[in-house]
């Protein structure tokens, strides 16, 4: 069966320094993703030689503000628009910011609709 | 000449069979500074998961892409299995584990037509895409067909390969391997070749880690890092050493894709040598709830599946992290400093996926 896997929930002020710390310790940034639930759960996941480690924190579905990690690992500024165009979470200084226009979407933040968007509308 | 000018590049390019965008800034024949853009054929797949039966979208994550179409369906089925705590019978585990090899051995015979293409060198371009047709015929045979396998399900694989079949499968391969050889002599030896790739867009060590870099463009900068290791299907019981080169450059990261196509051929023969008798598949019932992370080494590098599940029969969410995506970060690196004329080729070699990255 599958390979063990750590998850590690958090809180937003804990993010920058926890993964400053994974940093240090020679992970690197495998993936960030997003859940819509109640909340947004957002999954960092790192890896160091096959070690699979997840750092969880949630945020409002509406509203939700996240500091970048991109000033440590640059590739995260990928991650990050998506994450802002897909649920409109805003991610304060991001390396590489496209302000909403990393995708090109007729709908806006199709993964988290706001409410009274319409079901179909959301789940493109 | 001082002034900074912004050249765009794509979406729509000789060299890009798919759309990317990049704004190319250049000081004279220098690129300076790329910055991409991707989102021109974004899908949203990830979404039609809330939409789609869990048995049923093994159809839709194999639509993911038209290279490594097995392995993405392939991936999200080790995702729901894992949930599910489903034992997959070792004989699928091993069929699995071909059909991954043939789609390595076709996606990386592709990229040399593709990268030969990309340098002027048609007559290459043309014989790498008729030995790739070689492999195609037997994914076409084993499957029924070329691009989109349909052969894997949650529980196993659909169709059995018969031994018999294997044991000609694994002789074609032994034969083609001289063909093979004959075009990978030219890339590794043809000064024309060389001219285009040794010491171009050099991408260090550590950078490459720190980037997130993976598949053949981060071991090709030196770093032994294949999710193969981890021994999904049956690459636990193989011999199986990454391929790796330490240059970093274009060559290296060509070099790592040829070695790479003949491992593959010997991970194949040993999985024909060893695979057990038993049936391909189980019955799968009930319905998943549950979180896993599922990773596989496509041709590119590493993929991600997250599938998360409350028992309903549709997932909560699936999210897809392809190599591409991840092997973006790379190529802006690389592309900093390079002469404007070695973009196409620079872009080609870290082996873009753009249906992928549009998932």
């Amino acid at each position: 069966m599958g390979e063990e896997q750590r998850t590690e929930i958090i809180t937003k002020d804990d993010l920058v320094k926890k993964v400053s710390e994974l940093k240090a310790d020679g992970f690197r940034l495998v993936q960030i993703g997003c859940t819509r639930m109640e909340d947004i759960e957002v999954n960092y996941s790192f890896d160091r030689a096959h070690s699979f480690l997840n750092l969880r924190l949630a945020v409002p579905r509406e509203g939700a503000e996240l500091p970048s990690i991109s000033g440590i690992y640059w590739n995260a500024f990928l991650y990050e628009n998506e994450m802002h165009d897909l649920f409109g979470i805003s991610v304060k200084d991001i390396a590489v910011d496209y302000e909403g226009n990393f995708y090109r979407m007729a709908v806006k933040t199709p993964f988290n609709p706001p409410p009274g968007g319409g079901e179909g509308e959301g789940k493109t | 000449m001082s002034g900074r000018t912004t050249i765009p590049f794509g979406p729509q390019h000789p060299v890009l069979p798919e759309p990317l965008h990049l704004d190319l800034v250049t000081e004279n024949e220098t690129v300076v500074e790329a910055i991409p853009s991707i989102g021109f054929i974004h899908r949203g797949l990830e979404g039609l998961v809330e939409k789609k039966d869990f048995l049923d979208f093994v159809y839709i994550a194999e639509r993911v892409c038209g290279i490594c179409s097995f392995i993405h369906g392939l991936t999200y089925c080790m995702a729901v299995e894992e949930i599910m705590k489903v034992e997959v019978p070792p004989r699928a585990n091993y069929l699995r584990l071909i059909w991954s090899e043939l789609s390595r051995i076709h996606s990386h015979l592709m990229w040399m037509g593709f990268t030969a293409d990309a340098f002027g060198f048609e007559n290459l371009f043309m014989n790498a895409w008729r030995l790739r047709e070689k492999v195609l015929d037997i994914i076409e045979e084993t499957t029924g067909g070329r691009v989109i396998f349909g052969s894997c399900k949650v529980g196993g694989v659909r169709r059995d390969i018969p031994d018999e079949d294997l044991k000609v499968i694994v002789k074609k391969l032994e034969t083609y391997k001289r063909d093979i050889r004959e075009i990978t002599n030219v890339f590794i030896s043809d000064s024309s070749v060389k001219h285009r790739f040794v010491g171009v867009g050099v991408l260090e060590k550590e950078e490459a880690y720190a980037l997130g870099t993976v598949g053949p463009t981060l071991r090709a900068s030196g770093v032994a890092q294949d999710t193969r290791e981890l021994g999904y299907a049956a690459y636990g019981d193989i011999d199986l050493e990454p391929v790796v080169e330490k240059a970093g450059d274009c060559y290296a990261r060509c070099l790592v894709r040829i070695r790479e196509i003949f491992a593959s051929i010997d991970m194949i023969r040993q999985a024909a040598g060893k695979i057990p008798a038993g049936p391909v598949e189980v019955k799968v019932s009930g319905t998943p709830d549950g979180e896993f992370f599922a990773r596989a080494e496509q041709p590119r590098g590493e993929v991600i599946y997250y599938a998360k599940a409350d028992g309903d029969k549709f997932l909560k969410r699936l999210r897809i992290r392809t190599p591409t995506f991840a092997n973006i970060p790379a190529m802006v690196k690389i592309l900093k400093g390079c002469e404007l004329a070695d973009v196409p080729v620079l872009v080609l070699t870290i082996d873009p996926c753009i249906s992928c990255a549009e998932r």
